[in-house]
């Protein structure tokens, strides 16, 4: 990793580190650690890393950005930073300058689409956004009658936001666009298209299910050392040590497969099959391991983590939720079979073996 | 703790892409030539000499070691390519894999100079078979209960006892084995063992063989009476085997080996169904390739921690139960699927066939190499739980 990377990196860990601590959080039912932590974040200028600072952002290279997104997926970070990024990044692929504040993307499911009326409105329903009702500003994809795809900025005030919560307990919203104007509408570069910005959002999500199966890990392991029964640590028996250490696989598959697809999307120069099988393969595997690890942690922890007293749900639950934003993992399952379909049996090992 | 579960994305530099053509057109030479069905890894024609000579004038035999001793001093990576790419194919490597994946390194590190002049350049030529002689009767997931004796002679050991579940011992021109050279400590139950080179097909050792579920011979029983062992055999530190035998495994648990054995069926799934699948088929097929994926980036990151000098044993530990566990469900997957494969698929019966064989094979994925149960206490123990 480069040294700049790490720099980055560093800051964010320790902003989550002084405010975002995830026991506070937990007990904080009125959520004044909002405020503060959002403060100093925007101070760091890490919402808008990924806008160049021409555009009023940061920055920072896409590999910056991503290991910021680990470090919140460590912290369960309950505030729309992934969705800002993914916002200022989606903005600057037309070059529209970041507003300040919370943004989130619209829309973030494959399937939803919104549309260009004659008039340069928008129409259209996205579903399961991410922070809709915390957002000021919405980035949105669109297409008009021809296909042709635009990139516009538009202020949240005007669209209708169903409130919905997702299994994490963060926001998750309808919003509705009803003949809305946007505030800056450009053209979305050649090449650009939805598949790829859900992508940019899924390999997001896959860090953050990384990062949150580090954090379920380390506190298993940590209260498998303290939790003492029939006379012994329940670290000392081989059933509990041998699901910690299917638990240390998991995560240490979802990272593999999520700093690896991040890895790709930093150093592509096309958005070709390899890049695609990537970024498509971590969010399938990591979705599974969020599964497969957040039930082991729970296993360990006993009751004590069903508790809403306990954090363990913070990373949990939110990793579980993370599965279905931007695509979940059937969805692209079944996109990644046709593909390997589409190129034939002999063209499998050759696209699994490309890097 | 965290740091040791890391798994940094290597990318493949370019020498790598080329030797892999390279080694794709040696391969579909053979193909042609009819040395190997690549379709059929059941095939009873699993050891063939001349394909090993062949791999070795390639110089893809002891990539990475010092040319002084007939190897080549190329990387880690490198070596990765030509072993997936050969597993992919499902190419005769018996004969030659143990000694270029193991039995090389343990020489190359604790064999005397004279040994390495002698045996390294020929197992790089793709002359020297070997076998691994670390189980017995009563030790095999207990490593440290073996009890084959070596026993102080003159100039030498004598060796009497018995070693099991022995591959490709019928053939191997040598194994490297543990034999108990003094009784445990009550301090340290792992101390007594020393690790030895055996000249194989000498008088007072006899292999016999022991057949497999799948229909194949591949591993023996090795009794050994009054076998004479030279004091110039002598691998390491007497009594000192269990530090070597460790970083040893991290060379047999983490290679491409660990998560392909049964990727054929793969293939030939995607085969039959064709370009145009059903829903339930594409989810499938995605899901398998989603796993595969990360399998092997896992297992190219492993093989960049063994370039950069390090011993990757947690992580090494991790892709073995990981790719085992996978590799064994895989047949089982495929075969789930299959069910909605037409009747007129081209290669419907290719695939049925592999499937009855990959289903067999699947039982000893997870027993192979360690078991399922030991990799597990291994990274217990690299977690800090004992
Ligand atoms: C195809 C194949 C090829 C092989 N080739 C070789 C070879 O070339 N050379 C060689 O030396 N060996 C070889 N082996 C042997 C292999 O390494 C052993 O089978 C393996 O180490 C397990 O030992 P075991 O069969 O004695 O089973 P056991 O050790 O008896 O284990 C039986 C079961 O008990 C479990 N168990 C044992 N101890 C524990 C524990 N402490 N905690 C939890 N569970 C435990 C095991 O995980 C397993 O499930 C080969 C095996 C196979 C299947």
């Amino acid at each position: 990793m480069a040294e700049s990377e790490n720099i980055v990196a560093e800051t964010a860990e320790k902003i989550f580190a002084d405010l975002a601590d995830a026991q506070t959080i937990n007990r904080d039912n009125k959520g004044a650690w909002k405020a503060p932590l959002w403060q100093a974040l925007t101070e760091a200028g890490l919402p808008l890393s990924w806008v160049p600072e021409d555009c009023g952002g940061s920055g920072a290279s896409l590999a910056e950005g991503f290991s910021v997104l680990s470090a919140a997926g460590r912290f369960a970070l309950a505030v729309p930073l992934a969705e800002t990024m993914l916002a200022g990044w989606l903005l600057a692929q037309a070059r529209i300058t970041s507003p300040d504040g919370e943004m989130t993307v619209v829309p973030a499911s494959p399937k939803d689409r919104i549309t260009v009326n004659a008039d340069g409105s928008l129409s259209g329903k996205a579903r399961s956004v991410p922070f809709a009702k915390a957002a000021k500003h919405f980035a949105i994809l669109a297409s008009d009658a021809k296909g042709s795809l635009s990139i516009a900025l538009v202020d949240a005030a005007r669209c209708r936001i169903e409130t919905g919560l997702g299994l994490g307990g963060d926001n998750s919203d309808t919003v509705t666009l009803d003949k809305v104007q946007p505030l800056t509408t450009k053209p979305a570069p050649k090449g650009f298209d939805q598949t790829r910005l859900m992508l940019m959002g899924g390999v997001a999500r896959s860090l953050q299910i990384a990062g949150a199966l580090e954090s379920m890990l380390e506190i298993s392991v940590r209260y498998s050392n303290e939790r003492v029964a029939f006379e012994k640590k329940i670290s000392k028996f081989q059933a509990v040590q041998h699901n910690l250490a299917r638990l240390a696989g998991e995560s240490a598959a979802a990272l593999a497969a999520a700093t690896s697809a991040a890895d790709a999307i930093a150093n592509a120069t096309s958005f070709n099959d390899e890049v695609f099988l990537e970024a498509v393969a971590a969010k399938i595997r990591c979705a599974e391991a969020a599964e497969k690890g957040g039930g082991i942690a729970h296993q360990v922890h006993g009751a004590i983590g069903f508790t809403i007293e306990h954090i363990l749900h913070r990373y949990s639950l939110r990793a579980l939720a993370w599965r279905d934003d931007f695509g979940s993992e059937s969805y692209w399952a079944v996109e990644l079979g046709k593909l390997v379909a589409r190129r034939g049996a002999d063209e499998l090992w050759p696209l699994v073996a490309s890097r | 703790m965290t740091a040791a579960l890391r798994f940094d994305p290597i990318r493949l530099p370019s020498e790598c892409e080329q030797l892999r053509k390279e080694v794709r057109a040696f391969l579909a030479e053979e193909i042609a030539a009819g040395t190997f069905d690549p379709h059929k890894p059941n095939r009873e024609d699993t050891d063939v000499p001349e394909f090993s000579r062949k791999v070795g004038a390639r110089g893809w035999l002891g990539m990475t070691w010092p040319k002084k001793y007939g190897g080549h001093e190329r990387s880690f990576l490198e070596r990765y390519v030509v072993t997936e790419e050969m597993r992919v194919a499902n190419a005769p490597t018996r004969r030659f894999f143990v000694a270029d994946r193991q039995s090389g390194p343990v020489l190359l590190k604790y064999a005397p100079e004279n040994i390495k002049m002698d045996i390294l350049p020929r197992i790089c030529r793709g002359e020297v078979c070997f076998a691994i002689g670390m189980s017995e009767p009563n030790s095999g997931s207990d490593l440290f209960a073996a009890k084959t004796r070596a026993t102080k002679t003159d100039g030498g050991y004598l060796i009497n006892g018995t070693k099991i579940w022995t591959s490709s011992a019928h053939i191997a021109d040598y194994m490297i084995a543990i034999f108990r050279t003094s009784p445990p400590t009550k301090e340290n139950r792992r101390h007594g063992l020393t690790q030895f080179l055996v000249k194989m097909k000498q008088p007072g050792i006899q292999v016999n063989p022991i057949g497999q579920i799948t229909g194949q011979y591949e591993f023996n029983e090795v009794v050994f009476t009054d076998f004479f062992v030279p004091d110039d055999h002598v691998l390491g530190e007497i009594d000192g085997a269990w530090k070597q035998a460790t970083s040893e495994l991290a060379y047999e648990r983490s290679g491409p080996e660990r998560f392909l054995e049964t990727y054929y069926v793969l293939t030939e799934l995607v085969r039959a169904v064709g370009t145009n699948p059903d829903t339930r088929s594409a989810e499938g097929i995605g899901r398998l390739v989603a796993q595969v994926h990360t399998m092997r980036r896992m297992s190219v990151s492993v093989a960049g921690m063994l370039q950069a000098g390090k011993e990757p044993v947690v992580e090494a530990s991790i892709v073995k139960d990981i790719g085992t566990v996978w590799e064994q469900q895989l047949p089982h997957r495929v075969r789930d699927l299959a069910a909605f494969v037409e009747e007129t698929a081209t290669n419907r019966e290719t695939l049925e066939k592999q499937l009855d064989f990959a289903i067999k094979t699947a039982p000893k994925l997870t027993i192979q190499g360690g078991t399922t149960e030991v990799l597990r206490g291994i990274i217990a123990r690299g977690l800090g739980l004992r």
